[in-house]
């Protein structure tokens, strides 16, 4: 059994009546227990329609994807093919809006220096001095990185001392840190040798990245524990 | 000092804009994390919106599309709003080289009744998504659009060719069989 307010449940539920037909239909409610419960069993398909679960693919369709747009699995080619290809923004660019977009909600601004190259700046401690203009954003990030490393560091600490986190979470922590400080060290290295690579440039401020996102997690799980 | 204090939700937005920058200089990497974190909604779309035999032949068609409509993201909406835009306009796409017409968009009751009608039998077992899959295609269509992907009225009409105020009809329609089926 259905009445007129019946077909307008659906709009009434999604906001769309206008003030006074609202109205009438809520003061029809009250009196309609019927129609009453229709919007609660229409509410209900709302709610679970929201709450659908998406399931991946059972077969992983990223070869095919990748094949198809000329991607190889094969790591060398790839990159090969990601130096030969002509970037649509500049390295130093692309590097400045990765560093900065996963640094900003640290509150620490970065920024790069564009136009001519200053004169190389020698650092004691490194072996060779980099190509300026390229590397010049890696002291800012190294600071930065250090900041937080220390942060996380400081909430590992109180968090073993009051006993809320296990040494086992503290010691995985610090393995993974260390693992992606290696792999830091490794391509700063490789850079140092290759200052002018782009590719070189834009791997070390990718995995960079990874550590930013690394120690984001990381000092979550410790903050929450402590 | 500053502190790292970003929640999850600002980590994961931050590190997909920057594989979306990645991705449109070039970097296959990014992409495939860009794919490996929209995979399952995608096929989940695609699966509801035309069959499951299809998913995951359409699912690479959309990354594909995605792949080739890159340079056009401007990031004036998230990543994901935009790739799903773009895998609803491949899915209807799909659908009318199918030739799967808007016209079998039934304006008659019994097949939304035998939804519901099966499902009194006590020893037939129907979940909620074979219920939407057994929804009349045009208001299944609308279903998944509007209350499954959050598509405004206006929007849904304009992807299907149809008016709003058939949108508003057959999602009516498509929620009413489905209460039935919900409220066994």
């Amino acid at each position: 059994m259905s009445d007129r307010w019946t077909d307008r449940l659906s709009d009434y539920l999604d906001g769309e009546l206008g003030e006074r037909e609202r109205a009438e239909l809520e003061a029809h409610l009250i009196a309609c227990a019927e129609c009453a419960t229709t919007l609660t069993g229409l509410r209900r398909v709302v709610t679970r329609a929201g709450a659908l679960e998406d399931r991946p693919p059972t077969t992983d369709l990223w070869p095919g994807i990748a094949g198809r747009i000329g991607l190889s699995t094969d790591e060398f080619s790839e990159l090969r093919r990601m130096r030969e290809r002509r970037f649509s923004f500049t390295v130093p660019q692309l590097i400045a809006a990765s560093i900065v977009l996963v640094a900003a909600s640290a509150g620490v601004v970065f920024w790069l220096a564009g136009g001519p190259r200053p004169e190389p700046v020698a650092r004691p401690t490194q072996v060779a001095p980099a190509t300026p203009q390229l590397a010049k954003w890696m002291p800012k990030v190294e600071k930065s990185s250090d900041i937080a490393v220390a942060e996380l560091r400081a909430a590992l600490a109180e968090g073993k001392r009051s006993g809320r986190l296990d040494s086992l979470t503290v010691a995985s922590l610090e393995r993974s840190l260390a693992v992606i400080d290696s792999a830091i060290a490794e391509a700063t290295r490789a850079l140092e040798s290759d200052p002018g690579s782009a590719y070189l440039n834009h791997h070390l401020a990718d995995t960079y990245r990874r550590k930013f996102n690394f120690l984001r997690q990381a000092n979550r799980i410790a903050s929450a524990r402590t | 000092m500053p502190t790292l204090t970003t929640d999850r939700t600002t980590a994961a937005t931050d590190a997909e804009t920057a594989d979306v920058a990645l991705a449109q200089s070039g970097d296959g990497r990014a992409f495939e994390r860009l794919y490996r974190g929209h995979a399952a909604r995608i096929h989940g779309l695609v699966r509801r919106m035309l069959d499951a035999n299809e998913a995951d032949d359409v699912t690479q068609d959309v990354f594909v599309r995605a792949w080739e409509k890159l340079h056009t993201f401007r990031g004036e909406s998230a990543f994901g709003t935009w790739l799903h835009r773009l895998a609803v306009n491949v899915v209807l796409a799909r659908r009318k080289a199918l030739g799967i017409e808007r016209g079998r968009r039934s304006t008659d009751d019994s097949p939304l009744e035998t939804v519901a009608a099966r499902n009194e039998m006590p020893e037939h077992t129907v979940d909620f998504e074979e219920a939407i899959g057994r929804l009349p295609d045009g208001s299944r269509q609308v279903f998944l659009l509007h209350d499954v992907a959050g598509y405004r009225h206006e929007e849904i009409a304009k992807l299907l060719g149809i008016v709003a105020g058939t949108s508003k009809s057959q999602l009516h329609h498509a929620r009413m069989a489905l209460r039935k089926y919900l409220d066994r």
